[in-house]
């Protein structure tokens, strides 16, 4: 049978950021995917040996601006255990209350891309009208909607004073009741559930083997979360990992929705446990040695691997972003599926090509 | 040896090995039987050399393979029909690094990457242009003040 | 029913005032706190070029002979570092967004 050929991207109205897949058809059915990267392509790694360590973390959270607050705190976290530099509690819980609004923000995103990718607008609207709370008590707290600039070696820079946390909580209600009704219709509709059911199922053998990460994986039925791990202050709330047993795209967005809820109530547990003291500690010197770090973004798992040796610039920082990880998964579940599926099996891994290519 | 943080006391342990180039594929192979799954493959370039680090992960501990290539002879046989989805990483570190990868089972012959310059992070020396703070005697640039 | 949900949805935000403002018509509502536009005040500047030190961008540039501080806003990437290490408190950072610019001009906002 003749197969056309069909360039899906680098601009497409269903992609938020450019990635170019030239895909193989055989009448309506995709025979096989090529992937075409390299559009965002900065080279951030190499620019560590330019910029100060210290400096750096502003371009660690630069590398995305979806979960730019996770890259620079793991950034922050490996440096701190390379100078082994102490970092006050204070500022721990501080960062995981951070890290779990930036997880709400996201999810909520990318549930707004994926009822735009299905055709469903208004439900999109709403997703990101939801958003906007979030980006609120994020910009009211640190300053910024999405860069936050908040983390630096050694601590945070900003406080939450004790009423704007009571005001934080308030607000999470109100979010928490709106995105109960968001997600009774994302997994309760029957247009969003025949599009998304069945569709790219990613058995719980290849999604490990293909070193699938996050949702994605969760999805799948293995548990894995990197907040199992203990950094920040999550050695001491408790972290269940939402998994499901489907795989498919239903699944996926599933556990999304479930993540919601857990980062609410991760928000509220860190809020009401919140210890006195500094936010910062001095961090002196230079940092020294090698270091593996490991966290989870909502994406899942990013790994930033560090080299220092003495001086001011880092010898090397590599970081392993999970949809580096998640994009075989994507060119295998594109194999055999419909034409119409591709936007909706792109999506489905919460794709974030500027982490990817750094 | 990498140090490990005190204050993070559930980090798992993190086990470096380094290992000759002829042994990769061996231990590579031994490292999926065992049911560990593939994390990252990191090059870092020193002087004279090419530092290759295999990162794999079972049950949350990750266990790393190191290998280092002499520069005058960047050369690695491929994990790709072991571990399918080494090929990312890979074709990255041709693109980057000009790292010679023989076996790949999809190769993109160095357009995986589009770069300006090819193999970008070959060399020891920092990027050139804008410096990161500049001197106090530098002259702004641009038009003088409008009204 | 779930497909009542949605009906539900949607009837209760036919009936209730829009989130979204008619901006510019409508000002927008600045948040106490957000990082916005650096603001300078000559009176109190000795230049002695910490700001400039410590900005990560290099986005400002002193010159301590001719009295003249300059800051390209297109590079200022409104952390707040200059704030917080001038020693005369001289460096602002107000919440409101910089005027778009259609040519990259440092000396204008130099005083």
């Amino acid at each position: 049978m003749p197969r056309t050929i069909i360039p899906f991207g680098p601009q497409h109205p269903v992609l938020p950021e450019p990635v170019h897949l030239d895909l193989q058809l055989e009448d309506e059915r995709v025979v096989e995917a090529r992937p075409s990267v390299g559009f965002v392509h900065r080279g951030l790694e190499k620019l560590v040996e330019k910029k100060d360590f210290i400096d750096f973390v502003y371009v660690a959270e630069r590398i995305c601006g979806i979960c730019s607050f996770i890259h620079g705190q793991t950034y922050c976290q490996g440096i701190e255990a390379l100078m082994s530099a102490p970092v006050p509690p204070r500022a721990l819980y501080l960062r995981t209350i951070w890290g779990e609004l930036s997880r709400l923000h996201s999810h909520l995103l990318w549930l707004g891309l994926m009822a735009d990718a299905v055709g469903f607008e208004s439900l999109f609207m709403h997703s990101w009208r939801v958003r906007e709370k979030v980006l609120n008590i994020i910009e009211t707290t640190t300053g910024g909607r999405v860069i936050f600039g908040a983390c630096k070696v050694g601590g945070v820079r900003r406080d939450i004073s004790d009423e704007a946390l009571a005001k934080i909580l308030n607000d999470l209600e109100i979010i928490e009741r709106d995105i109960r009704d968001i997600t009774a219709v994302f997994l309760g509709n029957r247009s969003i559930k025949a599009r998304l059911c069945g569709v790219g199922v990613l058995s719980r053998e290849a999604a490990y083997d293909l070193g699938c990460v996050g949702p994605t994986l969760r999805a799948s039925g293995i548990a894995q979360d990197m907040r199992q791990l203990g950094y920040a202050a999550f050695k001491d709330l408790e972290v269940r990992p939402v998994t499901r047993t489907d795989g498919d795209s239903f699944a996926r967005c599933a556990v999304r929705c479930e993540e919601l809820f857990q980062s609410i109530d991760l928000i509220r547990q860190a809020a009401s446990r919140m210890p006195a003291g500094e936010i910062a500690a001095k961090a002196t010197g230079n940092p020294n040695g090698e270091c593996v770090m490991r966290t989870e973004q909502p994406r899942g798992e990013v790994v930033y691997q560090l080299k220092a040796n003495g001086t001011r610039n880092l010898q090397r920082l590599r970081i392993r972003t999970p949809t580096f990880a998640n994009l075989p998964a994507v060119i295998k579940l594109l194999q055999g599926c419909e034409l119409a599926d591709v936007p909706v099996l792109v999506l489905t891994i919460d794709p974030c090509i500027s982490c990817m290519e750094r | 040896m990498p140090r490990r943080n005190p204050d993070f006391p559930m980090s798992p342990e993190h086990t470096f090995e380094t290992i000759p180039v002829e042994m990769l594929l061996e231990r590579v192979r031994g490292f999926h039987q065992q049911g560990w799954r593939l994390v990252q493959i990191c090059a870092t370039r020193l002087p004279e050399q090419l530092e290759l680090t295999y990162s794999f992960d079972r049950d949350n501990r990750l266990g790393n393979l190191r290998l280092v290539i002499p520069a005058n002879a960047l050369q690695v046989s491929s994990i790709s029909s072991i571990f399918s989805c080494a090929f990312l990483y890979e074709n990255e570190l041709h693109d980057l690094f000009n790292l010679h990868v023989s076996g790949l089972t999809v190769d993109f012959e160095g357009h995986f990457y589009k770069t300006a310059i090819k193999f970008p992070f070959g060399t020891t020396k920092p990027p050139a242009g804008r410096p990161g703070a500049p001197a106090a005697s530098v002259a702004p640039q641009g038009i003088s003040a409008k009204t | 029913m779930s497909s009542f949900e949605m009906t539900r949805l949607v009837l209760k935000w036919v009936v209730s005032k829009p989130v979204t403002t008619h901006y510019p018509i409508a000002p927008r509502v600045l948040i106490p706190g957000s990082r916005g536009v650096i603001e300078f005040t000559k009176t109190t500047c000795v230049y002695c070029n910490v700001c400039a030190k410590r900005c990560p961008t290099g986005a400002i540039v002193v010159q301590r002979a001719q009295k003249r501080w300059t800051i390209d806003p297109l590079l200022c990437i409104s952390c707040g570092c200059c704030v917080e290490v001038c020693p005369k408190k001289s460096l602002l950072l107000s919440p409101a967004h910089g005027a778009p610019s259609v040519i990259k001009d440092r000396a204008r906002y130099g005083a």
